[in-house]
């Protein structure tokens, strides 16, 4: 078990250099425990999605710490050399659109990952359909994603970004184009997995239907990060 | 690990399918245009083979009889029959004409064998398919089947009529016309002798002259009349050698000796396909060279536009952690796969269609395989644009904002 889910410390980006610089991020600080499910709101052009694609590796932050579980990810310039088996291997992405790859059915769309780190396809099914099953979509099992519900997909999503059991989920307006009830169901989808894995969820949302189920959400305004406490509303029991 | 491409193709199949089928198509007109090509050689090598002669005596200075017009005298061939190493020697006439076939006509070698036997006299066609071979003087044939002729019908040549009493199989001329075997004499007529009117004014311009028609020499201008009138010459001597004699040696000293050309089997060789059909196979060459560009550039749009049709997909694939050589080499195993299609497509239709082409089409097994290898180089040369289109892609497109 992870000790940390996510941490960062002072994360900058700066983008071009001189006159132009522009600061997307100016020493954003952010912890997230294992277990926990926190939102991250902020208006257009505030940083979040630089703040995403930092969390994510997919773009180097300027300077500043972060961790995921045990893992020093970035230090001050320093960097962990393979970012791809990185997010491979301990970051989970959930979208707002599902992105499910057309061509693979339910099960294979979710062994994909531990397929590609080099799990034997066997071991790897079954471990999505032991993730399928948590989610009650395991009857969708052989299905490709076009003959599926959105929620059905939705579910499907959260079962790719949870199976090499990464310490940290991205979760990236993952309730916008559902309604309130499937949304709330999504939220209490992910703190069942968040607390089964013990993994630390980031949702970025401008979703006013899930923001109040938070327990805790950082703002981010120009670059920085404000935490304020949620009003960590229960969620309704209910299918997706 | 599962196959990334197998499961795209599988999903698309239609687009595949049809698409290969496309390409296959393509392939095939490539494959039967090497065919052509293979055919005319072939076609040449059956004319020398058929020929059964090891050399060929032809007229001094020419390409003869296949390649350019020769002339020697038909009396030429039995000085040549004494010369050391020569087994046989026969005059032979050829002449590519319209022949009439009941109110139609026909595309046809007209060849003049002398008097012999199958075996023993060079020129005669190897084997038959149906009837016998020419026993008579005149005005019989032997034709190949390609002709369309059958046996005891009757063919019309210049101003006489014969009889087809024989059938051949794959006697073509070098350009694929199929073949007439008719007696020598009758070919000689054919070809050298003039239509009644041009004897006529002949005749009349000959007694005009004084030096032939003079008072003091009677029987001179009938003389001189029928020589014209005669047909003494033919386009080559066909010669079989005797065991132990080298072709080269005998040729030399023909040439030598007789004052004629001899071509030998590998300089005739040299002459149907370095020069009669140089230009049609590098015209062949440049229908390749198109129809290879033509099939990269549909391989290389397609596996482009089913690239882009995924992009977003490739972004979740790298995001997710996918490395980029699972990536380029599923994009380079969809090429390779319609190029498989595409190439079984292309050699079961240029396989069926090949017997209908008016020209001989030898497909062989050496093009085919060389034409697959081709087909996949293609294939991947085609695919490199779009994996690198494919490389290009950011991971972060997947995330947005």
């Amino acid at each position: 078990m992870a000790a940390h889910g996510i941490v960062i410390r002072g994360l900058t980006k700066r983008y071009g250099s001189g006159d132009t610089a522009v600061d997307a991020l100016k020493g954003v600080d952010m912890q997230v425990a294992p277990g926990e499910v926190v939102g991250l709101i902020g208006p257009s052009g505030s940083g979040k999605s630089t703040l995403l694609k930092c969390l994510g590796a997919v773009i180097d932050p300027t300077a500043g710490h972060m961790v995921l579980g045990d893992q020093v990810i970035y230090d001050n310039g320093w960097k962990v050399r393979d970012l791809r088996a990185l997010r491979r291997d301990m970051i989970g992405f959930v979208f707002q659109a599902p992105y499910l790859i057309p061509f693979l059915d339910v099960t294979d769309n979710v062994a994909l990952l531990p397929m590609l780190a080099g799990v034997p396809n066997a071991a790897a099914r079954a471990r999505a359909l032991e993730l399928l099953t948590a989610l009650d979509v395991q009857h969708r099992a052989r299905a490709m994603p076009s003959q599926l519900s959105g929620g059905e997909q939705q579910r499907v999503a959260i079962a790719r970004g949870l199976v090499n059991r990464p310490p940290v989920i991205l979760a990236d307006e993952p309730t916008a184009p559902l309604d309130s009830e499937r949304a709330l169901a999504v939220m209490r989808i992910l703190n069942d997995m968040a607390r089964q894995f013990q993994t630390a969820i980031i949702v970025v949302t401008h979703d006013e239907k899930i923001i109040p189920t938070f327990k805790r959400i950082y703002h981010i305004r120009d670059g920085v990060t404000v935490e304020e406490a949620g009003e960590g509303r229960a969620l309704p029991p209910g299918p997706l | 690990m599962i196959s990334l491409a197998g499961r795209d193709i599988l999903h698309s199949w239609g687009k595949f399918v049809f698409t290969g089928i496309g390409l296959g198509l393509l392939i095939g007109v490539t494959l039967v245009m090497a065919g052509v090509y293979r055919g005319m050689v072939d076609d040449g090598k059956a004319l020398l083979d058929n020929s059964g002669a090891e050399l060929w005596v032809v007229q001094q200075d020419t390409l003869g009889p296949y390649a350019e017009s020769s002339s020697v005298n038909d009396d030429v061939y039995r000085s040549i029959l004494a010369m050391p190493g020569v087994a046989a020697a026969a005059n032979v006439t050829y002449l590519t004409m319209q022949v009439r076939r009941g109110q139609a006509d026909v595309r046809a070698m007209i060849v003049g064998i002398a008097p012999g036997r199958v075996g023993t006299t060079p020129g005669w066609p190897p084997y038959l398919v149906a009837g016998r071979q020419l026993t008579r003087g005149h005005y019989e044939a032997v034709a190949d089947i390609a002709t369309g002729f059958r046996l005891g019908e009757r063919i019309g040549i210049r101003r006489h009529q014969y009889t087809v009493v024989g059938l051949t199989r794959r006697m073509v001329s070098s350009s694929g016309d199929p073949m007439v075997f008719i007696p020598l004499k009758d070919a000689q007529e054919a070809q050298f002798l003039k239509d009644n009117d041009a004897i006529w004014s002949n005749r009349r311009r000959t007694e005009a002259n004084p030096a032939f028609n003079r008072p003091g020499a009677p029987g001179l201008l009938q003389a001189v009349i029928d020589s014209q009138a005669a047909s003494t010459v033919v386009n080559a001597i066909l010669v079989r050698l005797e065991p132990g004699h080298a072709p080269d040696a005998v040729a030399e000293s023909i040439r030598r000796w007789k004052g004629l050309t001899v071509y030998t089997r590998t300089q005739m060789e040299g002459i149907l396909v370095g020069k009669l059909i140089a230009t049609s196979a590098r015209q062949i060459g440049m229908f390749l060279v198109i129809l290879a560009v033509v099939s990269a550039a549909i391989v290389a749009f397609i596996i482009y536009t089913l690239t882009m049709d995924k992009i977003r997909e490739i972004a979740v694939l790298k995001l997710i952690g996918t490395r980029n050589r699972t990536i380029a080499w599923m994009i380079m195993q969809q090429a390779l796969a319609l190029g498989v299609i595409g190439f079984v497509v292309g050699k079961i239709t240029a396989t069926f269609a090949a017997p209908y082409f008016p020209k001989h089409v030898l497909l062989v097994p050496q093009d085919s395989i060389a034409g697959f290898f081709a087909v996949m180089v293609i294939c991947v040369l085609a695919s490199l644009v779009a994996i690198r289109m494919a490389l290009n892609v950011d991971p972060a497109e997947a995330i947005g904002g």
